[in-house]
């Protein structure tokens, strides 16, 4: 198996062990050994909290630079959804994306293209669909990883649609090899991203063997130069592609809205979707047929990459939801020849991670259990973080598996 | 220290208490999963927990759920102080239900916790003693030979 590559990394210099990330991550991923954070690897699900949260700014996303763009004959850049949000309303959007493209790309894709195409085949698709009750919205690559770790019973719930980030870099390959006659290895794809989980996605992605996509840099990366280009910008090409539908994706609730189903369910912030997501096992939402559930607070617009605040960029997004053109430029027939053709569905199963497995013997699992309820009961029950655990509980645990010791504790008695 | 080959677990539920209601089936339902338990049965043992929790909560007077876990199998014991339930077959029935107007309120009372606990489980017994106690049985195998 592939090793398991994280986008969130640590700068050791910058991190003084301060232990807010590891109260803040949800999956109880990070730990504080020696007076620096680090991060159990298959527990991450890159979420983004601790970069969201770390007041050194020590937790990173693991990027590339526009240098990259060098290996590349003809270069591509897959522009964001959540891009509109991040400029005023009056912004020439066609002049931000010529600011992309005069960082040295060929060509720039309007990302809302393809979430447009997505939302047609959901609106088709979800008509004779067979999966297990409510649906889960393939978007958010955080959810799909919290959902191998923590829900594997509910993989099965997992729409095998593409995401608008692959499927428009898969259109964007295509097109350009048959346009001008080009390799596969001679184009270089590169999403603008708001969000570390995407970078996961690219380089391990979900659903499919390879990403088309070659590289990632952040909105933050890039924004200061995108805004200066966009000034000096004359006249441009059409860049923009998306309608209404596809950029409301941007926000949360806006992908519901867009492929119209009559009972969902949307929920931002990684916290809120883990407790939606344990309603959902119980089955007390059977009744729902679709749910959104985003890591970030606002949705894509709240990603940790992202540069304006997520209540005003996802406000702007409504209002240009609402106000921009509302013909999908795409039909319905194109749409679903790429559904029925595979081109826009996923080829792999998704696999459970089961990461929470204490042994992989029963009987010693069993052992373990008790040992864990026995230490936790020795433990002062504070909760207070300093033995570099989240949790006493969590400590209990980490010394079951051999990565802690009770003395560690300082409030021991 | 004397190793046990089993996990038994105790919750006490109280009556009317929402808000910790749900608490029991959420903490089995991530140990079955810390020992590697396969999905599908771990979601049977929460779903037939948490419907047991709800009853408690909704139709007695208090009461307590005990968990046995050992590596063939779950046992849930249910155990209740209350009304009791005078007409089990008729309990048992999908959309039968006692619950008053403002539990349905809440989106409970449906009807469906007793056959969704039956549902779930591989064994299933219920024993009531009218105004005074109520006493649920669930097996649910984890490697059924």
């Amino acid at each position: 198996m592939v090793e398991y590559f994280h986008s969130v990394v640590l700068d050791k210099d910058k991190c003084n062990g301060c232990t807010n990330c590891m109260r803040r991550c949800p999956t109880e991923a990070i730990r504080v050994r020696n007076k620096k954070a680090i991060i159990i690897k298959d527990r991450c699900i890159d979420c983004g909290e601790c970069i969201r949260v770390c007041p050194y700014h020590a937790q990173q996303t693991q990027l590339d630079t526009l240098d990259k763009l060098k290996k590349y004959k003809y270069k591509i850049a897959i522009s964001p959804m959540t891009l509109y949000g991040q400029f005023s309303l009056d912004k020439d959007m066609n002049k931000v994306f010529e600011g992309i493209k005069m960082l040295g790309f060929d060509e720039v894709v309007d990302e809302g293209y393809a979430a447009d195409i997505i939302t047609l085949i959901i609106r088709e698709s979800l008509k004779n669909n067979k999966q297990p009750k409510p649906l889960i919205s393939s978007l958010c690559p955080a959810v799909l990883r919290l959902i191998q770790i923590s829900f594997p019973s509910l993989i099965d719930n997992i729409i095998r649609i593409e995401s608008p980030m692959e499927l428009a870099a898969r259109l964007a390959r295509k097109n350009a090899m048959e346009k001008y006659n080009l390799k596969s290895e001679e184009i270089g794809i590169f999403y603008i991203t708001q969000c570390p989980a995407k970078v996961t996605s690219i380089k391990t992605p979900i659903g499919i063997k390879n990403s088309n996509v070659d590289g990632a840099i952040s909105i933050k990366q890039i924004y200061g130069d995108i805004v200066k280009n966009s000034n000096t910008a004359g006249k441009t090409e059409d860049f923009v592609m998306a309608s209404a539908y596809g950029i409301n994706w941007a926000r949360a609730g806006g992908q519901s809205k867009s492929i119209g189903v009559d009972s969902y369910i949307v929920v931002d912030g990684i916290d809120n979707v883990i407790k939606v997501l344990e309603e959902i096992e119980l089955g007390k939402l059977n009744n729902i047929e679709y749910f959104e559930g985003l890591a970030c607070v606002g949705g894509c617009v709240g990603g940790p990459l992202c540069v304006e605040n997520p209540f005003i960029a996802k406000s702007r997004i409504r209002r240009l939801s609402e106000k921009h053109n509302d013909e999908i430029k795409v039909s319905k027939e194109y749409a679903m020849e790429l559904y029925n053709s595979g081109f826009a569905c996923w080829t792999e199963e998704i696999q459970s991670k089961g990461t929470m497995k204490l042994d992989e013997n029963i009987v010693e699992a069993i052992r373990k259990i008790e040992k864990i309820k026995k230490l936790t009961n020795l433990l002062p029950g504070l909760d207070c973080g300093s033995c570099g655990a989240p949790s006493c509980r969590a400590l209990a645990e980490d010394i079951v598996r051999g990565y802690g010791k009770i003395e560690d504790c300082i409030f021991r008695d | 220290m004397n190793e046990k080959n089993f996990i038994k677990l105790e919750y006490e539920i109280l009556q009317n208490d929402f808000t910790r209601a749900g608490e029991a089936s959420s903490n089995i339902k991530k140990i079955l999963k810390q020992l590697g338990i396969e999905a599908k049965i771990v979601r049977k043992v929460a779903i037939a927990t948490y419907e047991a929790e709800m009853n408690i909560v909704i139709h007695s007077y208090g009461g307590m759920i005990k968990v046995i876990i050992t590596e063939q199998y779950v046992d849930i014991y249910a155990i209740d102080k209350g009304p009791g339930i005078k007409d089990i077959e008729l309990a048992m029935k999908e959309g039968y239900s006692t619950a008053p107007n403002h539990i349905r309120e809440l989106g409970f009372g449906a009807g469906m916790g007793l056959p969704n606990m039956k549902r779930c489980s591989d064994e299933f017994n219920i024993e009531s003693i009218p105004n005074e106690k109520t006493e649920v049985y669930m097996r649910i195998y984890i490697n059924k030979i």
